[in-house]
C-alpha cells in the first residue's frame, strides 16, 4: 500500500473539521447539513477500510509540525488504535447517515453548529486515538469532552439538560485531572511526555499502581464506571439521539481504549492485584447498571444504566486479562482481552442502534416516558424490526453479536480456576455468577424495552399518527443491524482480526491458530466451540418448520378480535403491564439498591396518583455530601468577600509584601 | 569614594525623579495632573532606559525605550485624556485615606522596598543596581495609589504607573526583559486600557458615576 494509513487518518480526520466548518457557512439550511452528514458517513467508512488495512500492518509513527514551539504532536497507529478506529470509523458512518436525517431546525442549536459540534467530536476522538504524547492526548480529549458538551445541550433552553450539561462537564473534568496525574506519574520525572519514553521506563515501587489507579479513575469517570457514573444517566437522555448513540457507542470506547493503552502499553508490568479490583469494580458497575436499568421508566435512561453495565462487563474483562497476563497465561489473557475488545466493538454497534431507534420514536412520538408508548411496531415497522435487531444482540442472544462476546468471557472465566492466587480462585465463580446474572438481567431489561415501546396497544391516542423513520434514518439504522447480524454470524473473522491486537498487548492469540471460519473454538473444539452459522441455521429450520406445522393444522378461518381481551369487556389500553409494573419484581428483589420515594394516593383521592421515583444511593453518599462541603467552604471563602476593589487591592498587597518579605 | 561615570549618575537622577514622580502622583487629586504626571513618568522611564542602552551598547533597549515613548507618553495619555474629557470627570474629592496618612504610608513603604532591594543590589553586577530599590518603591507605590483611590480612572492611571514601575525594575535587575515579553507586555497595557475605557462608560451609563462604591452592590447577597 503506497499512503501510508496513518496519514490517510489524519487527512481524514482534517476532513471532518472541515465538513464541519463548512455546516457553520449556512447554518440554517438543512440541505446543506443534510448533505455534508452525508459525506461525513462518507468519510467514516473510508476511516474503517483504512483502520482495517492498518490492524494487519505494523506500527507507523509520525510528527507533525503542529502545537506549541519544542512541543511538536507525536501521532502514531498500532493494531490497539486500529482497531479502535475501526469501531470509531464503522459506528459514525452510521450514526452519521442517520443523522442526515435527524437534525432538524428547532429551537436549540442550529443544525449547522451542531454538524459543526458533531464532526469537532468526531475528529477530536480519531486524534485521541492516534496520539502518541501526552501533549496531544490532553489536547484531544479535551477537544472531545467539550464538543460533546455543547451537544448533549443542543437544547440549552431546557433547565435540566443545562444541569446535566454541568453534571457531565465537571465529572470530565475530574477524571481529566486524573488522566493528567497518571501521565505526569507515567514520565517518571524525566520530562518527556512522549508514550515512547513511557514506554520505555519502569516505575519503581508504588508508583506503577498510583498510574494504575489514576488512570482507572480518569478513565473510568468517562466510561462511566461506578461512582463516576452519575453523569451517565442524565446527559444520555438530554443529549439528541444521535449523539447519546455517538456518546455510548463510541466516546465510552475512548476511555476503555485509554485504559488500555495506560495498562497495557505504557506501563510495563501489571500487577495481578490490580486485576482483581478491576475485575471487582466491573461487576459491580455492571450489575448496578442493569439492575438500575430494570427499574428505568425514560427509555433513554434505561439505555444510558445499560451501557454502564456493559462498560462494566468491558472492565471486569480488563481485569481477568490482568489476572491473567501477571500469572503468565497468555492464551488465556488474550481469550479475555478478545472478549473485550469484541464486546466494546459490539456494544458500540447495537446500542448505536438502539439510542438511533429511540431517536425515531422521540421524533415520531416526541415521547421519551415508557409509560406513553407501546404498540409501534404497527406505525413504525422499520424502526421496531431493526431496533429487534439490537434489542437481541443486546440481550446476548445467539445467533447475533452480543452472545459471541460474552460467550468468549465467560469462557475465559471458566478457566480462571488454574489461577495461583487460592483466594482469586475461590472467589471467581461468584464473580462469573455475578456476570451471567448481569447478563441475564440485560435480557429482562431489553425485553421491557422492546416490549413497551413497540407491542401491546398505544398506551397514548397521539401514538397512532407516529411516521415511520425516514429514508436517511432507515439507512443508518439498517447499517447498525447488518452490522449486529454480520458481527454475530462470523466470529472467527472478527476474532482474526482482534488477533493482532491481542498479540500486541499479552503476546498470544485468541483464536488459538484455529482459523476454520465457521466453527469457534479458542481452546480447542474438544472443549468448547460455538458456530454460529450451525445456531442459525437451526433457528431458522425451527422458524420454518413451525411455520409449516402452524399451516398444515391452521383452519384458516380468520377471526379479529380485541388483543388481550382476557374476559374483560371494558378495558383500555391502560391497562397493560407498564415499564414500572414490568421493573417491579427487580425492584423488590434488590430493593436496597435504590433508594426509593413512593407516594400513594389516598382513598378518598379524588384524583389518585402513584408516583415512584427510585434514586441512586451514590448521589445521596457520595456527591450530595461533597457538594454540601464544597459549599461551605465557599461559604467561608464568602465571608471576605466584601464587594470592595480597594480591600481586594489590599488583599493582593498585604499578601505581596508578605512574600516579598518571607522570600527575600 | 570614587566619582560614578557620567551614565550612573544620570540613571540614578531619572531614578530618583520617578520616585518623586510616584509620591506626586499619590498626592495629586486632579486627574488631568495625574495624567500629566503618568505622561512624565512615562519620559523619565524612556529616557533613562535609553541611557542604559547607551552607555551598555545593548541596541534592543533602544527599541523598548522608542516603544515606552510611543505607548506611554503620547497614546496611553492621550486616549486618557479623551477619556476624562467624554466622561468629564476632572476633579476626584476625596480619597479613602487623607493624603497625609497616604504619604506616611508611602514612606514606610519605600524603607521596606529598599531594606528588600539592598541584599539584592550587593549581588548584581550592572549598572543599574543601586535602582532595584526605587524601582521597588515605585511599584509598591502605585500599588497604594490604586488602593487608596475610589473613583475609577484613577485607579486605572495608577495600574499603569504600576507597570512603568515593574518596567524600570526590569531594566535595572537585568538591562531590559526578552522583546517578546516586552512586546507582549505594552500589547497587554494598550488591550487592557481600552478594554477599562469601554468598562468605563458601561458603569457610568449604569450608575450616573464613576464612583466605584456603586460596585459594592455586586456582591454575592447575604
Amino acid at each position: 500500500m503506497s499512503p501510508a494509513p496513518l496519514a490517510l487518518i489524519g487527512f481524514a480526520a482534517a476532513a471532518w473539521l472541515a465538513i464541519g466548518a463548512a455546516g457553520l457557512i449556512r447554518p440554517r439550511s438543512l440541505r446543506a447539513v443534510r448533505t455534508l452528514f452525508s459525506l461525513g458517513s462518507v468519510l467514516g467508512v473510508a476511516i474503517a477500510v483504512v483502520a482495517c488495512v492498518a490492524l494487519a500492518g505494523s506500527p507507523e509513527s509520525a510528527v507533525l509540525p503542529l502545537g506549541l514551539p519544542d512541543l511538536p504532536f507525536h501521532l502514531r497507529v498500532d493494531a490497539l488504535s486500529a482497531f479502535f478506529l475501526l469501531l470509531l470509523g464503522s459506528a459514525t458512518a452510521a450514526i452519521s447517515l442517520f443523522s442526515a436525517g435527524y437534525f432538524r431546525s428547532g429551537s436549540g442549536t442550529a443544525p449547522g453548529l451542531i454538524c459543526f459540534q458533531y464532526h469537532a467530536f468526531v475528529a477530536a476522538m480519531v486524534l485521541v486515538l492516534i496520539a502518541d504524547d501526552a501533549y496531544v492526548f490532553m489536547v484531544a480529549w479535551e477537544t472531545m469532552a467539550l464538543a460533546s458538551y455543547f451537544l448533549v445541550t443542543t437544547d440549552h433552553r431546557i433547565p435540566e439538560i443545562r444541569r446535566a450539561g454541568f453534571l457531565y462537564l465537571l465529572i470530565a473534568h475530574v477524571g481529566a485531572i486524573a488522566i493528567l496525574l497518571c501521565f505526569g506519574v507515567l514520565q517518571g520525572g524525566h520530562g518527556d511526555y512522549t508514550f515512547a519514553a513511557m514506554r520505555s521506563i519502569t516505575l519503581p515501587g508504588w508508583w506503577g499502581s498510583a498510574a494504575f489507579f489514576l488512570a482507572l479513575t480518569g478513565f473510568g469517570a468517562k466510561a462511566g464506571v461506578l461512582p463516576l457514573h452519575v453523569w451517565l444517566p442524565e446527559a444520555h437522555p438530554a443529549a439528541p439521539s444521535p449523539v447519546s448513540a455517538l456518546m455510548s457507542g463510541v466516546m465510552l470506547k475512548t476511555a476503555i481504549y485509554g485504559l488500555l493503552r495506560v495498562t497495557f502499553d505504557l506501563l510495563g508490568a501489571q500487577l495481578w492485584w490490580w486485576g482483581a479490583i478491576a475485575l471487582a469494580l466491573g461487576l459491580v458497575s455492571a450489575l448496578f447498571g442493569v439492575i438500575f436499568a430494570a427499574a428505568q421508566t425514560d427509555m433513554k435512561r434505561l439505555l444510558a444504566y445499560s451501557s454502564i453495565e456493559n462498560i462494566g462487563i468491558l472492565v471486569a474483562a480488563m481485569g481477568l486479562v490482568i489476572l491473567f497476563k501477571t500469572n503468565a497465561k497468555p492464551l488465556l489473557a488474550a481469550i479475555a482481552l478478545a472478549a473485550l475488545l469484541y464486546h466494546a466493538l459490539n456494544h458500540a454497534m447495537f446500542k448505536s442502534l438502539l439510542f438511533l431507534a429511540t431517536g425515531s420514536v422521540l421524533h415520531a412520538t416526541k415521547e421519551r416516558s415508557l409509560g406513553k408508548l407501546g404498540g409501534l411496531i404497527h406505525r413504525m415497522p422499520w424502526v421496531a424490526w431493526l431496533a429487534l435487531a439490537g434489542t437481541l444482540a443486546s440481550a446476548g442472544l445467539p445467533p447475533l453479536n452480543g452472545f459471541v462476546s460474552e460467550w468468549l468471557l465467560l469462557q475465559a472465566f471458566l478457566f480462571t480456576p488454574t489461577l495461583p492466587q487460592s483466594f482469586i480462585n475461590m472467589l471467581v465463580p461468584l464473580a462469573a455468577a455475578a456476570l451471567v446474572l448481569a447478563v441475564a438481567l440485560a435480557g429482562y431489561v431489553m425485553v421491557k424495552f422492546y416490549g413497551v415501546i413497540f407491542l401491546g396497544r398505544p398506551r397514548e391516542p397521539s401514538l397512532a399518527y407516529a411516521q415511520d423513520a425516514g429514508g436517511f434514518e432507515r439507512a443508518g439504522l439498517v447499517a447498525l443491524a447488518a452490522a449486529c447480524v454480520l458481527l454475530g454470524i462470523f466470529p472467527a473473522t472478527v476474532l482474526a482480526a482482534i488477533d493482532h491486537v491481542t498479540s500486541l498487548l499479552v503476546g498470544s492469540q485468541a483464536s488459538g491458530g484455529d482459523t476454520s471460519w465457521l466453527l469457534l473454538a479458542p481452546l480447542g473444539a474438544e472443549r468448547s466451540s460455538y458456530s454460529p452459522l450451525i445456531v442459525l441455521g437451526a433457528i431458522v429450520g425451527a422458524v420454518l418448520i413451525t411455520i409449516q406445522l402452524v399451516h398444515r393444522m391452521w383452519h384458516g378461518r380468520v377471526r379479529r378480535a380485541p388483543a388481550w381481551d382476557c374476559g374483560f369487556p371494558l378495558q383500555t389500553p391502560r391497562m397493560q403491564d407498564t415499564a414500572e409494573g414490568f421493573g417491579q419484581p427487580i425492584r423488590q428483589v434488590f430493593e436496597p439498591f435504590f433508594r426509593i420515594e413512593r407516594h400513594l394516593p389516598s382513598p378518598f383521592d379524588a384524583k389518585p396518583r402513584y408516583s415512584v421515583v427510585a434514586s441512586d444511593h451514590w448521589w445521596h453518599w457520595l456527591y450530595l455530601p461533597i457538594a454540601r462541603a464544597a459549599e461551605a467552604v465557599a461559604r467561608l471563602f464568602g465571608l471576605i468577600q466584601r464587594g470592595r476593589i480597594s480591600v481586594y487591592l489590599t488583599y493582593s498587597f498585604v499578601t505581596l509584601l508578605a512574600l516579598l518579605l518571607f522570600v527575600l | 569614594m570614587q566619582a560614578l561615570p557620567l551614565s550612573s549618575q544620570l540613571i540614578n537622577l531619572f531614578a530618583s525623579v520617578l520616585l518623586l514622580l510616584a509620591f506626586a502622583m499619590l498626592a495629586q487629586r486632579r486627574v488631568v495632573s495625574l495624567i500629566g504626571l503618568f505622561a512624565t513618568q512615562g519620559l523619565v522611564l524612556s529616557l533613562s532606559t535609553a541611557v542604559v542602552a547607551w552607555s551598555t551598547s545593548q541596541p534592543h533597549l533602544y527599541e523598548s525605550a522608542g516603544l515606552t515613548l510611543l505607548l506611554k507618553v503620547i497614546v496611553l495619555p492621550w486616549l486618557l485624556y479623551r477619556l476624562v474629557r467624554k466622561l468629564d470627570v476632572r476633579w476626584e474629592f476625596e480619597g479613602l485615606i487623607n493624603i497625609p496618612t497616604t504619604m506616611l504610608i508611602g514612606i514606610v513603604l519605600v524603607v521596606f522596598s529598599f531594606n528588600l532591594a539592598l541584599p539584592i543590589s550587593q549581588l548584581a553586577s550592572t549598572v543599574t543596581r543601586s535602582t532595584l530599590g526605587i524601582a521597588m518603591a515605585s511599584v509598591m507605590l502605585s500599588f497604594l495609589m490604586m488602593i487608596t483611590r475610589r473613583k475609577a480612572i484613577p485607579q486605572v492611571i495608577g495600574f499603569l504607573a504600576m507597570e512603568n514601575g515593574l518596567f524600570f525594575a526590569a531594566t535595572s535587575a537585568t538591562y531590559g526583559m526578552p522583546m517578546v515579553v516586552e512586546l507582549g507586555i505594552a500589547l497587554d497595557v494598550l488591550v487592557g486600557m481600552l478594554i477599562l475605557g469601554v468598562f468605563f462608560f458601561q458603569i457610568r451609563e449604569q450608575f450616573d458615576s464613576l464612583d466605584l462604591k456603586h460596585l459594592e452592590k455586586l456582591k454575592e447577597g447575604e
